[in-house]
């Protein structure tokens, strides 16, 4: 480096630290030699991030949060929604990056956080990284949520009356807070322009924060890795882990290699497949808003049905109190309950490595059961398997194994027959 | 930082007051905050009543009126539909209309002021969707061999019968509300006003 642009980094190094900031999280901070696969997906939703607020930033430049009709009788938000896709100049592909976007991210969320399943991620001393993580995801679901209200099509409306209802299932305080979250007594005008408010600056400042929270907390106890041990247990002389690397540059390479990957399959169904066969954009959103008529079969977007299938499984009042407020106990509960992993797992090992059957097959179970209760969420309540097989009962019979996988794991993730851990990563 | 010094009382508690003070400050801002989430003056000013008219109203017939922005269901039911109502009558979880989900003078077996004229606000009282008519009756209707006629909300699938009554077991856990509503004219009806209020 030239003297010159040295004399420029030491002064500011006297006023901010730079330098020691890039040292910290890039140049010297160790992260374990092994990552494999699995450890793409933290810095592709970083990626995802970044491109929904790129993305985002452009789209309010066109869109309307206005649920008044124009003079052709449409929805000003759809209507604007329709004049980014059909007359802003390369409207139509931004918007395609959102909405896929959209999905990617929760594509690759759900797989980082199936990463923390499998290694152990969320075990002592990363609980806290684990609690941000669980905040982001429920913040990531707002989000998804609002902002599925803005295009103002059918399910927007709907889908929106339903989540919101879900509130005034709450005893007590619950119909007033429905009305709270609306500004009115039914999905509307005031609705549409609260939820942008939220989309567009108060959930993205809180999910930004959480996500400095969530790496800083990260970078404070040091990465896991594939085999679940301690890198900083064994450090060389220079007192940098022996099985550590520098992130940067060994880990940002191989993240671009992943960047590249991701963006292949992004590109793909943002020019292919945007609305990605009813799942990324469902087709009845591409009806105005009817607020007096629900469509014939309405569902979630793909990222929530999960969890939607959790709320549909209770049919049955409690202790006096109706069924559907515990649908969204349930539905709740089935996101809360993720954040105390870290207290219910109570193995030897962190690894699925070195795990035992147990662990293994109710894992495998569990991610069964995840798939087949998302499946059965995108369903009319009344599908049954190949016709026969009635999916209501299958959906709470899941539901509550679902629950049980929790709620059990410190008997059963005890009691397994674990191999012993290596001293250092196996590579 | 480990010394020990002892804590100056007097001022601590001077500390402690600004905070409080501070506290009281800041709740009392978040008022108006909170109040700006709430209804408008222009939402709740948006509940008029709606005057419809249902003399091309056939029997078997439904239609869709807009009152306070929700759907409100006017259903001119024949005896046969009538009928099935006894029949339900084991099979939904409020038979009687004990939960006040109706005005007094719509608690009654068909839950309407006339018997085959049901007025009844069409937004499921599970989560908000508005239910289907489904006024087929057995397999036709898609429902369920021994379908009596009534409707299926598509979200959750809670059904009710043609009186609007909850079936059992279902996500709903009341029946669809019948909202304010008098008779004008013989085929005249104001929703949304009955004159009691």
């Amino acid at each position: 480096m030239t003297t010159k642009a040295q004399a420029v980094l030491d002064w500011v190094d006297e006023r901010f630290p730079l330098t020691s900031s890039i040292k910290g999280h890039l140049t010297e901070y160790y992260a374990p030699k092994n990552f494999n696969f699995w450890y793409f997906f933290g810095s592709l939703a970083l990626l995802v991030l970044v491109i929904q607020i790129v993305t985002g930033i452009f789209l309010v430049m066109h869109y309307k949060p206005d649920a008044s009709l124009n003079a052709s009788g449409v929805p000003v938000a759809f209507a604007s929604v329709e004049y980014i896709m059909r007359d802003v100049p390369g409207g139509w592909i931004i918007r395609y990056m959102h909405s896929t976007g959209a999905s990617a991210f929760f594509v690759v969320v759900y797989l980082h956080m199936f990463r923390g399943l499998l290694y152990g991620s969320y075990r002592k001393p990363r609980e806290l990284i684990w609690i941000f993580g669980t905040l982001i995801f429920l913040a990531l679901m707002a989000e998804a949520f609002m902002g599925y209200l803005l295009p103002w099509g059918q399910m927007s409306f709907w889908g929106a009356q339903v989540i919101v209802n879900l509130f005034s299932a709450i005893p007590v305080i619950g119909p007033d807070l429905s009305v709270v979250i609306r500004g009115d007594f039914v999905v509307s005008d005031a609705t549409l322009n609260r939820f942008f408010s939220f989309h567009v600056i108060a959930v993205p400042l809180i999910l930004i924060g959480l996500v400095v929270a969530h790496i800083v907390a990260l970078h404070e106890v040091g990465s896991n890795n594939p085999d679940g041990v301690e890198i900083k247990k064994k450090k060389g002389a220079d007192g940098h882990p022996l099985d550590g690397i520098p992130f940067h540059p060994y880990y940002t390479v191989k993240d671009i290699v992943g960047v590249v990957g991701f963006l292949i399959v992004f590109s793909f169904i943002v020019f292919f497949a945007p609305e990605g066969g009813g799942y990324f954009l469902e087709f009845n959103n591409f009806v105005p808003a009817d607020p007096l008529k629900t469509p014939p079969h309405i569902a979630p977007v793909w990222y929530f049905t999960p969890f939607y299938s959790l709320l549909r499984a209770m049919v049955w009042p409690l202790l006096g109190i109706d069924a559907k407020f515990w649908g969204v106990v349930a539905m709740g509960g089935g996101v809360v309950i993720i954040a105390f992993l870290p207290w219910l797992d109570r193995s030897p090992v962190k690894s699925i490595r070195y795990r035992g059957p147990i662990y293994k097959s109710m894992l495998t179970a569990f991610v069964i059961a995840f798939f087949i209760l998302g499946f059965l969420g995108t369903q009319p309540p009344s599908y049954a398997f190949f016709g026969v097989i009635p999916g209501a009962p299958v959906a709470q019979l899941l539901s509550l194994f679902y629950f049980l996988f929790f709620l059990t794991m410190p008997w059963w993730s005890k009691i397994d027959k674990c191999k012993p851990e290596p001293d250092r990563v196996t590579g | 930082m480990s010394v020990d010094h002892k804590v100056d009382a007097g001022r601590r508690q001077l500390l402690l007051a600004t905070s409080a003070a501070g506290g009281v400050a800041v709740a009392a801002v978040a008022v108006p905050f909170v109040g700006s989430l709430t209804p408008s003056e222009r939402a709740k000013a948006a509940g008029a009543p709606v005057e419809v008219d249902i003399s091309k109203l056939q029997p078997g017939q439904m239609m869709t009126v807009e009152w306070r922005g929700k759907p409100v269901w006017i259903i001119n039911r024949t005896k046969e539909m009538l009928d099935s109502l006894k029949k339900t009558d084991g099979e939904v979880s409020d038979p009687n209309s004990d939960k006040p989900m109706q005005p007094e003078y719509a608690k009654n077996e068909t839950r309407s002021i006339k018997p085959e004229i049901l007025v009844a606000v069409g937004i499921c009282t599970h989560l908000g969707c508005s239910p289907s008519d489904k006024f087929k009756t057995g397999p036709e209707s898609g429902v369920s061999a021994d379908w009596p006629g009534g409707f299926l909300c598509p979200c959750h699938g809670s059904t009710f019968d043609l009186a609007g009554r909850v079936y059992k077991s279902k996500p709903a856990p009341d029946n669809l509300e019948i909202p304010p509503h008098k008779y004008l004219a013989d085929t005249k009806i104001l929703i949304g006003d009955d004159g009691k209020a």
